[in-house]
């Protein structure tokens, strides 16, 4: 049933619902050939979807097959549209909602580089312990840390760096899988 | 070993095993090696055509017309870049075409070659699907995966890009048997206890309205049978999208006409008061629904499609089934035959009622001239005049296309070829030439306007190297006339750079082809013109000089409900028509 009128500045004025924005985590299962990243990384941007972090690397590789993880945001209905998007894709053998089938884990890995001397360096370090970062590097005057963790996780150590040196950060992105025995 | 052969004879040998008469293409540096191929056979037969985009427009005529998967061999570059129209429009309608193009030899691909282009690339959005033979022991797997794609589940365009060293280079073939896909598989057959609630829902409707598209078409010809058995079963009204015209005949009661945009009155009033909507292969477009928070409001619905991405997407329905349109049908039609339920008949009675009192406004009737040739009598006139014979049409895009639309009304499915979706103005003429190579023995009218028609002039030049006798219908009214009707609408009337200055004389011009030019501009002598086009048995350029300010009506304005739609008889107020967020629809 269609929802009340809001006014929007879409091109075409939509059924508007009140639904809300939701995160999602998506993985999905492509043959390992040329061109596939870009076949998704086009259909998201082709068709006006975010990304908010996207991971691919081969899994199988006697079967050729890589994993992709998205992380997205959208309405309901975007969400779904997203999924059978990306199932349309010729080379996608499966499509999985790891938010909705729920018990998800997500990590991402960080190297955080922070610069400083004195208290800020001790300081860096005692927190970067808190954090179970690892040093992997080290000048007199620089870390560099390995910090693996949920998404926010790393964005919290990031700001605490931030006052003590924060000089740049490489992230990975999400790899997400699903709890228990079972395969996607 | 006998499987073994250069890359450019794989082509020519899977094409023929795939069952390809005709191959519409343009040579070039990079295919030179498959034309010298296609030079020595008899099996495949080439045809030339004068630009690449109508080379992918015919056979899209060809697949639409024929039901077969339309073949295209173009060369590197421009070749390719020149096909992207022509993909983008057969993924836009979802018609199978593969399209084959040269590329620069693998070694100098990315070094900016002479007539080199990303061609995956660029076709990556307007493909189905698109492949880069990198070595030529996968060639000839990878073409008869592209017919497999693109002839099955929701059809659409398929590139396969061959460098000219992969052609060259000597390799295995493997045949066309048993081609499997690891990940594409189609699903066919719907959701056994979605069709039963579907069927429920029908027998319960009480304002129930059948809304079809393009997909019926695209199932194959059971499809439109078995819609016709549900439609007579069940007693309900039946509309349909531009792109599925013919699959329901129109000659019958329970008919509509077209809905959408500028569809009839009692169809577009039958979708907006319906409380059952049967939605079958069609995909709930901008053009058919209007503004979407007041499409049909209060009904349930229902929609079968075999491409998932196209249930709720615009529109949310209450009962998806996934599937390919014959095979929900079949089960549709065997449910509702043995379910005891009974439709409530008083309702019906009273649905039907209703229905024809918005029929009784006879929205497509037009004021008739005695003077002047009205594009909508040059039509139906077309239409008396060739509905005894087997004629196809194709058209352009804009006035006279709605206009064909509405007033050609077509029994049988793959009948009526037009660029729905892309809105390719130059779509006609080529599509009319595949539409010919397909049926040789058959009338083919493209009905076009004088502006769209010059986009793709050029392919007459085909249609008379082959014999083709397509006819080319000109509503000509030195306007594009649908751009002009829009700014009348939204601009107050300031007809920015819509008028058709400096026209050829069409008949010039069509002698200048080595075809036949025929020109009327009064209504007295247009049956006997008409007829004379039909019976030269060459191609013809028929310049219809029509009324220059006419409008095509009804038509709901963009950003307005089907309930607002406007009619021809209260057209003096359509200035006022739009509203401001409607300005900003296309």
């Amino acid at each position: 049933m269609n929802m009340a009128v809001i006014p929007t500045t879409s091109h075409y004025p939509a059924a508007q619902t009140d639904e809300r924005e939701q995160r999602r985590t998506l993985s999905v299962l492509v043959d390992n050939e040329p061109g596939v990243l870009a076949r998704v990384i086009g259909l998201f941007s082709g068709r006006g979807y975010n990304i908010d972090s996207l991971t691919v690397s081969e899994t199988e590789h006697e079967k050729h097959l890589s994993r992709i993880t998205i992380a997205t945001t959208g309405k309901p209905m975007v969400i779904e549209q997203i999924k059978h998007q990306l199932e349309r894709l010729v080379p996608v053998h499966r499509v999985v909602d790891l938010t909705e089938t729920g018990r998800a884990l997500e990590r991402e890995l960080a190297l955080i580089k922070v610069k400083g001397k004195g208290d800020n360096r001790v300081e860096a370090l005692r927190l970067a312990d808190a954090f179970r970062a690892r040093v992997i590097d080290a000048t007199t005057e620089s870390f560099i840390f390995e910090l693996t963790g949920k998404a926010d996780k790393i964005d919290q150590f990031l700001l605490l760096m931030e006052p003590l040196g924060l000089i740049e950060c490489s992230r990975t992105g999400i790899a997400a899988i699903a709890r228990g025995p079972e395969s996607m | 070993m006998s499987n073994e052969m250069t890359g450019a004879e794989m082509v020519v040998k899977a094409l023929a095993e795939q069952g390809v008469k005709h191959l519409f293409g343009y040579p070039g540096g990079a295919v030179l090696p498959i034309y010298d191929a296609l030079f020595q056979q008899k099996d495949v037969q080439h045809i030339l055509v004068r630009h690449e985009q109508g080379a992918v427009h015919a056979a899209e005529g060809y697949a639409r017309s024929s039901g077969k998967v339309g073949a295209v061999l173009v060369t590197s570059g421009p070749g390719a870049t020149n096909a992207v129209t022509g993909l983008t429009d057969a993924l836009m309608d979802s018609i199978p075409v593969v399209v084959i193009t040269g590329q620069v030899p693998t070694h100098l691909i990315g070094n900016d070659a002479f007539q080199e282009c990303d061609t995956v690339g660029i076709t990556r959005p307007c493909t189905k699907h698109n492949y880069l033979v990198k070595d030529v022991n996968d060639l000839s797997r990878i073409l008869h995966e592209a017919f497999y794609i693109a002839g099955s589940g929701r059809p659409g365009p398929v590139v396969v890009d061959i460098p000219k060293d992969i052609q060259f280079a000597k390799g295995k073939y493997t045949g066309a048997k048993n081609v499997e896909h690891k990940s594409y598989k189609p699903k066919l057959k719907g959701d056994m206890a979605k069709i039963q609630a579907a069927v429920e829902l029908m027998k319960n409707a009480k304002r129930p309205v059948f809304y079809t598209g393009g997909g019926i078409i695209n199932s194959g010809n059971e499809a439109s049978v078995l819609l016709r058995d549900l439609v007579k079963l069940t007693g309900y009204p039946i509309t349909s999208t531009l792109m599925g015209l013919g699959a329901y005949p129109a000659a019958d009661p329970q008919w509509l006409g077209m809905l959408g945009m500028h569809g009839t009155y009692e169809a577009n009033w039958a979708m907006h008061d319906c409380d059952v909507m049967i939605c079958i292969g069609a995909r709930f477009d901008d053009r058919i629904t209007g503004r979407l928070d007041a499409f049909a409001p209060h009904s349930k619905k229902i929609h079968v499609d075999i491409d998932a991405s196209s249930i709720n997407k615009n529109v949310k329905v209450d009962i998806p089934i996934i599937g390919d349109c014959a095979h929900v049908l079949e089960d549709m039609v065997r449910l509702w035959r043995t379910s005891s339920a009974q439709p409530d008949k008083k309702a019906l009675a009273d649905w039907w009622t209703q229905i024809n009192k918005w029929r009784a406004r006879k929205s497509l009737a037009y004021k008739k001239s005695s003077d002047v040739i009205k594009p909508q009598y040059a039509v139906e006139r077309l239409y008396e005049l060739t509905k005894d014979r087997d004629t196809y049409i194709t058209t352009e895009v804009g006035q006279h296309q709605m206009w064909a639309a509405q007033h050609l009304h077509f029994q049988e499915p793959r009948r009526w070829m037009t660029s729905g979706g892309l809105g390719t103005m130059g779509y006609g003429i080529p599509a009319a030439v595949g539409v010919q190579m397909a049926h040789p023995k058959s009338l083919v009218i493209d009905v076009a306007g004088e502006a769209s028609v010059l986009m793709t002039m050029q392919e007459i030049s085909t249609a008379v190297q082959y014999r083709l006798p397509i006819k080319i219908f000109i509503l000509n009214n030195e306007y594009m006339g649908m751009v002009r009707q829009w700014q009348e609408l939204l601009h107050g009337g300031r007809y920015s750079e819509s008028y058709s200055a400096a026209l050829p004389d069409f008949v010039k011009l069509a002698e200048a082809y080595h075809a036949v030019g025929i020109r009327c501009a009064k209504p007295g002598d247009l049956d006997a013109a008409i007829k004379e086009m039909i019976n030269v048995d060459k191609p013809v350029i028929f310049d219809c000089v029509v009324d220059k300010a006419e409008n095509c009506f009804p038509m709901i304005p963009s950003g307005r409900a089907h309930n607002e739609m406007i009619l021809g008889d209260a057209a003096e107020s359509i200035g006022e028509a739009v509203t401001e967020e409607g300005k900003m629809l296309v």
